[in-house]
C-alpha cells in the first residue's frame, strides 16, 4: 500500500492551525478523568506515610471508620488480593525490579508513600476520615542524600528495556587526556525536578451493572493501563476499558500506571461499587521525577579545539525497589566527533518512590553536564564556544558509527547564531556590561532521539462525507487531535470540521504509551495509511459503479476534495463518496491499517533531532539578581505538520528548562528524610515575570528514513540544551561557573 | 478532624464578642493564608468569624495628612488607591512586590498583618515545628532553611513574618488599630510582631479576643525619596529572601533623616532606630550606607542554608539607600534592579 503523499497547497498540514480539541478546553467541555460521574460513586482518600523507611507496625482507623459516611478503609492489612507475581505488575515501560504495590506490604520505602485508603459516600468525608486516621512505625535509617550515596553507587545488573546502556570505551582516554593540551574537568550536580503537570492524577472507575469496570484515568497510554489493571486484578481484558480523552499534561508522570488508577480499581471491585481516588497537590511530590544526579565529566581538546578525550561519569538516584534507568553520558560519546571516550553511569538507592521519565528523560539531566563541560573547554583553549562545536561536528553517530538519517544541526548553529546576534558576542567573560548589569550570551547543542513506533489506526467514511480516524494515541496537550485531523483532512481534501480524531480509549486501534515524542510521527504514520487504504477502496468501489467516470482511472490521476472523487484534470469527472456508498449499498467505508517501523532501515541510520539554544542573559553583579531577557531557540525536527503547535511545544521545551537551570528543586530533609516544598508556592517553576522573549525557529530538514512523513517529533528537544546555554551565558556574563543547579542569586554572589 | 461553627457578624462590636467567647475561634477575611492552613491541618479553629461582613472597608484621611486602612481593604485595593499612591509610593510598592494579582484582589490588611510564616515544616504536620507544637523541637535549624531567619531568632524558632506590606507598614511608622473585649487601643507595627524567645507560637502582640480594625500611616514626606527592594528566587511570586524598605530625608546635601526596615530575615520587620539616628547629618554616600548596614545586621546568625543572606541583606540595603537617595525608587514591573 503506497503511502498518502502529503497534499501541498491548499491543506492544513504544514500550516499553523489552531488547535481543533481548544475550543472544548477552554469552555469546559473537555472532560478530565477526575471529572466523570457515575450513580452511587464512592470517593477514596489516600493516606500517606509521615516516615521515610520502616515498616507500618499498625493502622489505626477505628475512629475512622466510625465517622458517619465511610464505607471501608484499606491498607496492606485489608486489602483484596492483588497478583503475586512482579511480572504482572510490570507495564509496558516498567524499569527493572520490583514494581510498587501500594497496600502490597507493611515495608516503608519513602515518605508520602500510600498506607491507607479512605473510601466514604463523599470526597469531605473520606478527607475528614483520612484525617482521623493515624499509625504506629517502625523507622529505619532512610537515605536521601545522593552525594553521600553516591559512593555506593552501582552499575544496575538488568538493564531497562529501549535504554542504551553507555556503549564500551572508545580508544584510551585516559592516556589521551593525560597528553592533551587542553582539558577540563568538573563536577555537575542535578537537583531532584518533580513533574507536577497542572491536572493531577485521578481516576474515576465506572462499575457497570455486569460488573465490567470504564476506567477514566490520567494517563499516557490507555492501553498500558489497561493490561496493567487486568494483570494486577486477574481480570479478562475485555471486562476492562480505559479512557484517557483529555490529559491535562503530563511530561512522562503518566507513562506508567498511577497509584489512583490501582486503588480505584481496587476499592471498586472489592465494594462493587463506582469509585474515585484524586491525588493531592503534596501527594504528587511522591510519584517519579527526575532523579537527581551527580555528574563528573573531562574533556580534552586541541590547541584547534578538536576532541582528543571524553570521559562522562554519571550516578542517578533510584528507588529501593526498582533500577530507573535512562540514558544520561551516551549523548558524550554521540554528538561529536572523538576517538578516546570513555562513559559510566550508575545507580544509588534513595528512599524515594521510582524516578520516571520526565521530558526528554536522560538528555536534559546528560546534554546539560557535556554542554556546559564544552563550554568550559571553549573557555579553556579561547575558543569560541560555537565554533568548538562546529569543529567537533560529526555527520555519523560516534557511539555507532551510523551516518545519520537527517542532521541539520549545521543550519540551526548557523540560522539561530545569525537570528540572536551571536556575532557581537566578546569572547571574554564579564566583557559586556549595561549598568549594573552584567551581560552575557551562552549557547548549548540540544539532541533527542528520533523514535517511530508501531502504531495501527482506523479510518471510516460515512454516508454523509465524514470521515473519522482513530487510534488509541493520547493527547497530553501537545496537539495530537490537531495534528491527526489536518493529516486526515488532507487525505480526502476535506475542510477540518467534516474530520473527527478519536484517541485516548483502550477500545481504539493498537498504540503503546504516548511518550519519547514518536506520537506525531507513528500515529501521524498509521493515520495516513489507513486513510490511503480507505482513498483506494473508495476508489476501486466508484470505479465498478455503473457508467463509472472512473472506470479507468488509477490512483495517481484522481484527486479526492470536499466529498467526491473526480479525475485530476477535470473536476468535472468524477462521483460523491456518498454515491460510492450508496451505490455499494453500505452505510460506511472503513480500513485499519498499521504503520511499524523499517527496521532495517534503522538498523543503518542514526536519528535525532537537534537543536542549537542561545540565550542572553543579564546579571545584576552585587546582587545576584538574574534575568534572561531573550533566548533563541533553532530546532531540526524534520517536516513540521503544524508551526503553530510546533512552537508551542518548543515554547514549553524553553521555559521547562529554564526551570531547570533556575528554579526547579525538591528540597529534602535529610534528618526526616522528607520533601519539604511540596506545593506550588514553594517548588518554584518560572513565572511570566521569568521569561523573556522565546524565539523559535526551524531550519529545512529533509527526513526520508524514519517513515513516510518525514516527522521527527518535538515535544522534547526544547528542554534539552536550554539549561545549558543559560549557565553558559552566566559564566560569560560573570565569570563564574555555577555547575548546580538550580542557579538561584546565592550562588551568583562573589 | 476539624470540626468549627461558622459566624458572619456585621458590627464590630459582635465580631469580638464573638471572638472573644471561644477558645480556638479565629477570624477569616480573605482567606488567602488561612484557608491552606485549614486544608493542611495546621490551623484548626474552633469557630471561624467571618468578618467580611465587617464595615472596615474604607481608606479615610487622618488630620495630620496621613491614611487610615480599614482592616479589609484588599491589598489591590489599597495599592492602587490614588492616595496611597501620591502620599505613601513606598507601602504601594511593597504592596505590589508581594504574592499575586490574583491574592492580592483577595488579600486583606488585616490578614496581611496576621499572614503566618512560610517555614516548610510548619506547613507539614507530619513533622516537628515549635510554633505550631510548642515543645516539638524545630527542624528546620539544622535543616531547609534558606527562606528562614537570620536575626531575631531563639533556639526554639528561625521562622520569618514573610510579608512585605508590613516591612514598609513598619518604615513608615504605622500604628495598628485593634478593638477588643476591653476596647479598643493601638499597638505601633514596630511592637505588633514579637521575637520568638521561648514562645514561638506567639507571633505577635494581639491578646485573646482582639480584633485589628485598621492599620493607619501617619504623614510623611519622603518624595521620590523611597525605594522597595525585593530579593527573591524568581522575578515575581515568591517571597522575600531579603527586602528591604527605605525613606530618606535629604537636607542640603545631607541625610536629615533614614528609616530602613528588613523583610524575609526576621520574626518582624526589622528596623535599629539607634542606627538610623547615627545616620542624621552624614553625607549620603557609600561608605556610610556600610556602616550602617553593619549596625542593622549586627547579631545575625546563619543556620547554613540561609548563611547567604548575612551577605545579601548587606547589599541590598546599600543598593537600597542608594536608590532612595537617589530618588530612583525599584520598579515592581521592571525586573531590573535599578
Ligand atoms: C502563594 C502565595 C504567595 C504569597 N506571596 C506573598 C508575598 O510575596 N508577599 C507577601 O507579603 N505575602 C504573600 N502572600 C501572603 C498573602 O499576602 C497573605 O496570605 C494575605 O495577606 C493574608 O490576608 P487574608 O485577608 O487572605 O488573610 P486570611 O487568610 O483570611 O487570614 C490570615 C490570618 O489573619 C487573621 N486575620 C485576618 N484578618 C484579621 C483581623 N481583621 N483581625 C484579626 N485577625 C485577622 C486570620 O485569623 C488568620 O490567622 C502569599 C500567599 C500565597 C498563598
Ligand atoms: S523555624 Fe519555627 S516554624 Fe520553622 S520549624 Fe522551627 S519552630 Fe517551626
Amino acid at each position: 500500500m503506497p503511502p498518502t503523499a502529503i497534499s501541498q497547497a491548499p491543506g492544513f498540514v504544514g500550516r499553523p492551525t489552531r488547535r481543533v480539541d481548544g475550543p472544548l478546553k477552554v469552555t469546559g467541555r473537555a472532560k478530565y478523568a477526575a471529572e466523570y460521574d457515575a450513580p452511587g460513586l464512592a470517593y477514596g482518600y489516600i493516606v500517606s506515610s509521615a516516615v521515610a523507611a520502616g515498616r507500618v507496625l499498625a493502622i489505626e482507623a477505628d475512629a475512622a471508620l466510625q465517622m458517619p459516611g465511610v464505607i471501608r478503609i484499606f491498607s496492606h492489612a485489608d486489602r483484596p488480593a492483588t497478583a503475586t507475581a512482579d511480572k504482572a505488575w510490570q507495564d509496558e515501560v516498567a524499569p527493572p525490579g520490583h514494581p510498587f504495590r501500594p497496600f502490597g506490604s507493611d515495608e516503608i520505602h519513602f515518605a508520602l508513600q500510600p498506607i491507607a485508603l479512605v473510601v466514604a459516600e463523599t470526597y469531605e468525608a473520606a478527607r475528614d476520615a483520612a484525617s482521623l486516621v493515624t499509625a504506629r512505625y517502625e523507622v529505619t535509617q532512610h537515605r536521601v542524600d545522593l552525594k553521600r550515596e553516591r559512593a555506593t553507587a552501582y552499575d544496575p545488573p538488568e538493564k531497562r528495556a529501549g535504554i542504551p546502556p553507555p556503549p564500551a570505551p572508545r580508544g584510551d582516554f585516559a592516556q589521551a587526556y593525560a597528553d592533551a593540551p587542553v582539558k577540563i574537568s568538573a563536577d555537575y550536580v542535578l537537583a531532584p525536578e518533580y513533574h507536577n503537570p497542572m491536572e493531577m492524577f485521578g481516576t474515576t472507575v465506572v462499575r457497570n451493572d455486569d460488573g465490567k469496570l470504564l476506567v477514566f484515568d490520567k494517563t499516557q497510554g490507555s492501553q498500558n493501563v489497561k493490561a496493567y489493571l487486568a494483570g494486577v486484578f486477574g481480570l479478562p481484558e475485555g471486562d476492562i476499558r480505559v479512557v484517557n480523552a483529555y490529559v491535562g499534561g503530563a511530561f512522562g508522570t503518566a507513562l506508567r500506571p498511577n497509584m489512583s488508577a490501582v486503588l480505584a480499581v481496587m476499592a471498586s471491585l472489592a465494594l462493587e461499587r463506582s469509585v474515585r481516588v484524586t491525588l493531592t497537590r503534596e501527594q504528587m511530590f511522591a510519584l517519579g521525577y527526575r532523579p537527581h544526579m551527580e555528574q563528573t565529566v573531562s574533556l580534552a581538546c586541541g590547541r584547534d579545539g578538536k576532541l582528543l578525550a571524553v570521559h562522562h561519569d554519571a550516578v542517578s538516584g533510584t528507588s529501593p525497589f526498582e533500577d530507573y534507568q535512562e540514558a544520561v553520558v551516551n549523548w558524550s560519546g554521540m554528538l561529536y566527533a572523538c576517538a578516546n571516550t570513555k562513559l559510566s553511569y550508575a545507580l544509588a538507592k534513595l528512599n524515594t518512590n521510582t524516578p520516571c521519565d520526565m521530558r526528554a528523560p536522560g538528555a536534559t539531566s546528560g546534554v546539560y553536564a557535556l554542554e556546559a563541560a564544552m563550554d568550559e573547554l571553549a573557555h579553556a583553549a579561547g575558543i569560541d564556544p560555537l565554533e568548538l562545536r562546529i569543529r567537533n561536528f560529526s555527520e555519523r553517530d560516534g557511539n555507532t558509527d551510523k551516518p545519520y538519517s537527517s542532521k541539520a544541526l549545521m543550519l540551526c548553529y548557523r540560522e539561530g547564531a545569525a537570528r540572536f546576534g551571536w556575532s557581537r558576542r566578546q569572547l571574554a567573560p564579564r566583557s559586556m556590561r549595561e549598568g549594573n548589569e552584567l551581560v552575557g550570551f551562552g549557547m548549548a547543542t540540544g539532541v533527542w532521539e528520533a523514535m517511530v513506533v508501531p502504531v495501527t489506526a482506523k479510518a471510516i467514511l460515512s454516508a454523509d462525507g465524514a470521515l473519522e480516524v482513530s487510534t488509541a494515541s493520547s493527547d497530553i496537550g501537545t496537539g495530537t487531535y490537531t495534528i491527526l485531523a489536518q493529516i486526515a483532512a488532507d487525505a480526502f481534501g476535506l475542510p477540518l470540521e467534516r474530520v473527527t480524531v478519536r484517541i485516548g480509549d483502550s477500545a481504539l486501534s493498537a498504540h503503546p504509551v504516548e511518550g519519547g515524542s514518536w506520537t506525531a510521527a507513528s500515529a501521524g504514520a498509521s493515520v495516513s495509511l489507513a486513510c490511503a487504504k480507505l482513498k483506494e477502496q473508495a476508489l476501486a468501489r466508484a470505479r465498478r459503479m455503473t457508467n463509472s467516470p472512473l472506470a479507468q482511472a488509477a490512483m495517481e490521476e484522481v484527486a479526492f476534495t470536499d466529498g467526491r472523487i473526480a479525475l485530476a484534470g477535470d473536476a468535472g469527472r468524477g462521483v460523491s463518496l456518498a454515491d460510492v456508498l450508496r451505490a455499494s449499498d453500505l452505510g460506511h467505508l472503513e480500513e485499519e491499517a498499521s504503520f511499524t517501523p523499517d527496521e532495517k532501515l534503522a538498523g543503518r541510520y542514526a536519528s535525532y533531532s537537534h537543536a542549537a539554544v542561545f540565550a542572553e542573559v543579564r546579571v545584576d553583579e552585587e546582587l545576584g539578581v538574574l534575568r534572561v531577557p531573550r533566548l533563541v531557540s533553532a530546532v531540526a525536527g524534520g517536516k513540521i505538520l503544524n508551526p503553530k503547535t510546533a512552537r508551542s511545544q518548543i515554547l514549553g521545551g524553553v521555559v521547562m528548562g529554564l526551570g531547570m537551570a533556575l528554579h526547579e528543586e525538591g528540597l529534602f530533609d535529610h534528618d526526616l528524610g522528607r520533601l519539604m516544598n511540596h506545593n506550588y508556592a514553594e517548588y518554584h517553576v518560572p513565572v511570566n515575570a521569568d521569561i523573556g522573549d522565546i524565539d523559535v525557529l526551524f531550519v529545512d530538514e529533509h527526513e526520508d528514513k524514519l517513515g513516510h512523513l518525514g516527522v521527527k517529533g518535538l515535544g522534547e528537544i526544547g528542554i534539552v540544551g536550554t539549561a545549558a546555554a543559560v549557565a553558559n551565558a552566566i559564566f560569560h556574563a560573570t565569570g563564574k561557573r555555577v555547575r548546580d543547579l538550580p542557579i538561584t542569586l546565592d550562588k551568583l554572589l562573589g | 478532624m476539624i470540626r468549627f461553627d461558622y459566624v458572619r457578624p456585621t458590627s464590630v462590636p459582635d465580631a469580638v464578642k464573638a471572638l472573644a467567647a471561644k477558645p480556638g475561634a479565629q477570624v477569616i477575611a480573605g482567606g488567602t493564608n488561612l484557608v491552606d492552613l485549614l486544608k493542611y491541618d495546621v490551623a484548626k479553629p474552633s469557630r471561624l468569624i467571618d468578618i467580611n461582613r465587617l464595615p472596615l472597608r474604607a481608606i479615610e484621611d487622618t488630620a495630620d495628612g496621613g491614611l487610615k486602612l480599614g482592616a479589609l481593604v484588599t491589598n489591590a485595593d489599597a495599592a492602587y488607591d490614588v492616595r496611597v499612591a501620591q502620599r505613601f509610593p513606598l507601602l504601594a510598592s511593597a504592596i505590589l512586590a508581594g504574592a499575586s494579582a490574583q491574592l492580592r484582589n483577595a488579600a486583606t490588611t488585616g490578614g496581611n498583618l496576621l499572614q503566618r510564616t512560610r517555614c516548610l515544616y510548619f506547613y507539614d504536620p507530619h513533622v516537628p515545628c515549635n510554633k505550631r507544637e510548642p515543645g516539638t523541637g524545630c527542624p528546620a535549624r539544622t535543616g531547609v532553611n534558606r527562606n528562614l531567619a537570620v536575626l531575631g531568632t531563639s533556639e526554639h524558632c528561625i521562622a520569618t513574618h514573610p510579608s512585605d506590606m508590613c516591612v514598609a507598614l513598619a518604615a513608615l511608622n504605622a500604628v495598628v488599630h485593634v478593638t477588643g473585649p476591653a476596647g479598643e487601643r493601638q499597638i505601633a507595627l514596630s511592637d505588633f510582631h514579637r521575637v520568638p524567645g521561648d514562645r514561638p507560637d506567639l507571633d505577635n502582640t494581639l491578646e485573646r479576643g482582639e480584633l485589628i480594625t485598621a492599620v493607619e500611616v501617619p504623614f510623611s514626606d519622603f518624595g521620590r525619596h523611597y525605594t522597595y527592594l525585593k530579593l527573591r528566587d524568581r522575578l515575581s511570586y515568591a517571597f522575600a529572601l531579603v527586602s528591604v524598605a527605605a525613606a530618606v530625608r535629604l537636607d542640603a546635601g545631607r541625610i536629615d533623616e533614614l528609616r530602613v526596615a528588613l523583610g524575609g530575615v526576621a520574626p518582624k520587620p526589622w528596623r535599629n532606630l539607634e542606627a538610623e539616628g547615627l545616620l542624621a547629618g552624614a553625607a549620603p554616600e557609600r561608605r556610610a550606607y556600610e556602616a550602617f548596614a553593619d549596625r542593622l545586621l549586627a547579631g545575625a546568625q546563619g543556620f547554613g542554608d540561609n548563611d547567604f543572606k548575612l551577605g545579601l541583606a548587606r547589599r541590598a540595603i546599600v543598593r537600597a539607600l542608594t536608590q532612595a537617595v537617589a530618588g530612583t525608587p525599584q520598579s515592581q514591573s521592571d525586573k531590573r534592579v535599578a
